[in-house]
């Protein structure tokens, strides 16, 4: 671990300190997040660090709640994403044949409905709480990384070192998760910064739209929806939670770069 | 003596490396080399990979390739140090004054332009001549290296053409702007061998007619003995003997000259066929998926039990097509295969652990055989864990003996494979196949990538192992040299068919059909004028052309 170069330190150090915040939020957060202790859109104070929101709610316990959940509800999103898109790509790449052209066509068909369009149409029928909307988005992102595995995959499993394990008799398992997948993770862990990040715009803007996280939970995004009016008015609140995903987009893949680096060649990684 | 051509003086040339788990950093990988080359004259650079003879090769252009850099010496062309002149210098020198015909045209020509567009491009950038005499010199270069119908063929793309052809093509583009030197880097080295011998006369003439200067950079002394007036053997990127072709070839000074011209030392005495062989192809035709041409038609052949069947044929033969088949990848549409007493199932699917464990395989590439990401001893450990179950310290008993029966010794079970040598790594593949106890093994190409002092240790080890184990070897090579060295009974195929089939001394013992003539008088031989001698006394036009 020695050896990190600054910009990955950067990284590594705003990511973490995202995570923790999401982790101990009950300890951080100075007011509870759905307690009303001031009025309404007070601006920065010293016991308002952050200043209030639009119904006069401390806007820095609203954030740093609000990270957890959606930290959170991204992460979730994304393991879901990369451990069905994965796979399946995998599946799809070393069965080759019907199996590939079954999985790929589905896929297909998934991809040509506008993501956004078509979480709003499920989350509109289906009750909205964490655990679907983790679903109904990690399924839909997962055809991105089938199409990344599955690509990934083809070419790995032309390798006389898979024919090998064909040829020993190996199960198709084996083949994934032994011969493969250790050989495809860089290009998935770099795709794993951007998608991570892609699921916080996601649950952003669900959650915008008001078919996300329901009210009174806080989310980034739901804090925009709630404070928007004040932009009229000079009032930043609504920009806050913006700069926390940049920054976090930033910092996520900054490490993400990193992570590709050390581990891209095979004889050994650069940098 | 007039001053020389190319003077080369103290020539250090240095490269980055990056070791795995290590802090990138510099070494030299030619350590002070000298030497002339006059007017006129070719100069051999031989040695084998790692020796820096291309690394000096591209030295006389100024230019290292990818990472490499030139860190001291002098290079002298037509009377000029081209390390100290400047880039515009070296610009005006390059593709006029010294040009280059790498290892691989397929790969050096754009394949989206005409082939007259790219070999007159540098005649014509340089102002040498204008399209019109450019073009006029292609063809009657393209008619001097015996390629057909010389007027027209520069309208071709490079696909259009053989491959044999296309490395002709590459000669004249290089000779277009009538440089004074040429650098040959391994012109032949990826042709089939009854290819080489045209494109080598080819050269050999071209250089001859033109005057040109010219470093002939190989791995292969045979090759670089019909072509060259001096010889440099270099090691390591250190000179190790220099001298006139004649002088290294028959009588060289040095230990290691010595063992690079008497390479293939192995004498293996062929053994009787047994009653029951242990492999017995019969009939097998097959076909790829897809296409309308079979690949393999009524082939029968056997194998009998630790013995040594060779296939010999050249790309496009077959050959590894058959080993296909017979590991069960392509299932045949015709033909059954009788192993071990019993008829496998055509289909990989349809085959018992038993078969698979019985029926291993070595391949050409030892990079791409193993998983980069699992060590030595996952990689040898694995089939002994899959097969016969064993775990912990057991399996680690057994991973060492196979390490050191294949002369590897402690401490190779945690190193990955970029972590070894291009022969260790055969090696390991080789230990893997062991550890399964087979009764046969398939060796595809297994010493075709390799260094010739290497490959002739890989044989020798899979000859002593064959003794040890009573493994049968399919062989399957282009190289007739590692065919008389290590076979007891030959198969040569040609466009899918058994040619010619029998014991080792029947097979190699006159009279010839007219294929394996072909094949057996391309083999280059380590003696002066043999080219001469092999193109005159040809029956049969190579395919490659």
């Amino acid at each position: 671990m020695k050896n990190i170069p600054p910009a990955a330190l950067i990284g590594l150090f705003f990511t973490g300190l995202y995570f923790l915040m999401a982790l101990f939020a009950p300890l951080l957060a100075p007011y509870g997040m759905a307690e009303i202790v001031g009025g309404v859109w007070e601006p920065s104070s010293s016991q308002f660090l952050l200043g209030t929101d639009s119904i006069g709610r401390d806007l820095l316990s609203r954030m740093i709640y609000g990270g957890r959940t959606t930290i959170f509800i991204a992460t979730m999103g994304t393991i879901l994403s990369f451990v069905t898109g994965s796979i399946l790509g995998f599946l799809a790449a070393v069965s080759g044949g019907w199996v590939d052209q079954l999985l790929s066509r589905f896929v297909d068909l998934l991809m040509s409905i506008p993501t956004l369009i078509f979480a709003l149409v499920v989350l509109s029928v289906m009750p909205v709480t964490i655990p679907v909307l983790i679903l109904v988005m990690g399924l839909l992102d997962s055809t991105r990384v089938y199409r990344l595995a599955r690509a990934v995959a083809v070419d790995i499993a032309v390798m006389d070192f898979v024919e090998a394990a064909r040829l020993r008799g190996e199960k198709t398992a084996w083949i994934i998760f032994r011969e493969i997948l250790p050989n495809a993770l860089s290009p998935l862990v770099a795709e794993m910064g951007l998608r991570f990040i892609f699921m916080v715009l996601f649950v952003s803007t669900l959650s915008f739209l008001g078919l996300g996280v329901q009210p009174p939970e806080a989310d980034w995004g739901g804090i925009v929806k709630e404070n928007k009016e004040g932009i009229v008015y000079g009032i930043p609140a609504a920009l806050l939670p913006a700069f926390a995903i940049a920054t976090l987009a930033i910092s996520v893949n900054l490490v993400a770069d990193w992570v590709l680096n050390r581990t891209t060649s095979l004889k050994g990684g650069r940098g | 003596m007039s001053d020389p051509l190319v003077k080369v003086r103290g020539l250090k040339i240095g490269a980055t490396v990056y070791p795995p788990g290590e802090k990138p950093h510099d070494i030299e990988i030619v350590h002070g080399v000298d030497f002339d080359l006059q007017k006129g004259k070719v100069l051999g650079l031989i040695g084998e990979s790692g020796a820096g003879k291309s690394t000096i090769g591209l030295a006389t252009m100024a230019y290292g390739r990818g990472g490499v850099e030139i860190t001291g010496g002098e290079v002298w062309v037509n009377g000029r140090d081209i390390l100290k002149t400047g880039l515009r210098d070296v610009r005006r020198l390059r593709g006029s004054e010294v040009t280059y015909v790498s290892q691989s045209a397929a790969a050096s020509f754009n394949p989206a332009k005409k082939i007259m567009e790219q070999v007159t491009e540098a005649a014509i950038r340089h102002n040498k001549f204008n399209r019109k005499e450019a073009e006029a010199r292609a063809v009657e270069l393209f008619a001097k290296l015996g390629l057909p119908e010389p007027e027209t063929i520069g309208n071709r793309y490079p696909h259009q053409v053989s491959g044999g052809q296309l490395q002709r093509c590459m000669t004249a583009l290089a000779l277009c702007p009538e440089p004074d030197l040429v650098v040959f880097d391994e012109p032949t080295t990826a042709l089939d061998v009854t290819t080489q011998i045209d494109v080598l006369a080819a050269i050999k003439e071209a250089i001859r007619d033109t005057g040109v200067a010219a470093l002939y950079i190989t791995h292969d002394l045979a090759v670089v003995a019909q072509v060259s007036d001096h010889i440099m053997v270099l090691r390591m990127g250190d000179m190790v003997e220099y001298g006139t072709t004649d002088q290294i070839i028959n009588s060289p000074q040095e230990e290691y000259t010595q063992a690079l011209v008497s390479v293939r030392s192995i004498k293996h005495i062929e053994k009787d066929p047994t009653p029951e062989p242990v492999l017995s192809v019969r009939n097998i035709t097959a076909r790829y998926p897809g296409t309308h041409f079979d690949v393999l038609h009524d082939v029968t052949v056997d194998l009998h039990p630790g013995q040594t069947l060779a296939v010999v044929g050249e790309s496009g033969s077959g050959k590894s097509t058959l080993a296909r088949v017979i590991t069960g990848l392509l299932p045949p549409s015709d033909g059954t295969i009788d192993f071990a007493g019993r008829t496998l199932s055509a289909g990989l699917g349809g085959r018992s652990r038993e078969d698979l464990r019985e029926l291993q395989m070595i391949y050409q590439m030892a990079d791409t055989a193993m998983n980069p990401r699992q060590t030595v001893g996952t990689i040898i450990g694995r089939p002994l864990e899959f097969y016969f179950g064993l775990r912990g310290r057991e399996k680690q008993k057994r991973i060492q003996e196979l390490l050191d029966e294949i002369e590897l010794g402690e401490g190779f079970q945690d190193r990955y494979p970029a972590e070894l040598s291009g022969g260790q790594k055969q090696r390991v593949c080789i230990a893997r196949a062991l550890a399964a106890k087979p009764k046969m093994i398939i060796c595809d190409e297994v010493t075709s990538a390799l260094d010739p002092l290497v490959a002739d240790g890989i044989l020798k080890l899979l000859l002593d192992l064959q003794k040890i184990e009573d493994v049968a070897y399919l062989f399957i090579t282009h190289d007739l040299a590692t065919v008389r060295a290590i076979a007891d009974s030959i198969a040569v195929m040609y466009q899918g068919k058994v040619q010619r089939y029998g014991s080792k001394t029947e097979v190699l013992s006159p009279p010839f059909d007219d294929y394996t003539d072909l094949l057996l008088s391309s083999v280059p031989e380590m003696k002066l004028g043999w080219l001469e001698e092999v193109i005159a006394h040809r029956k049969m036009e190579s395919a490659g052309n």
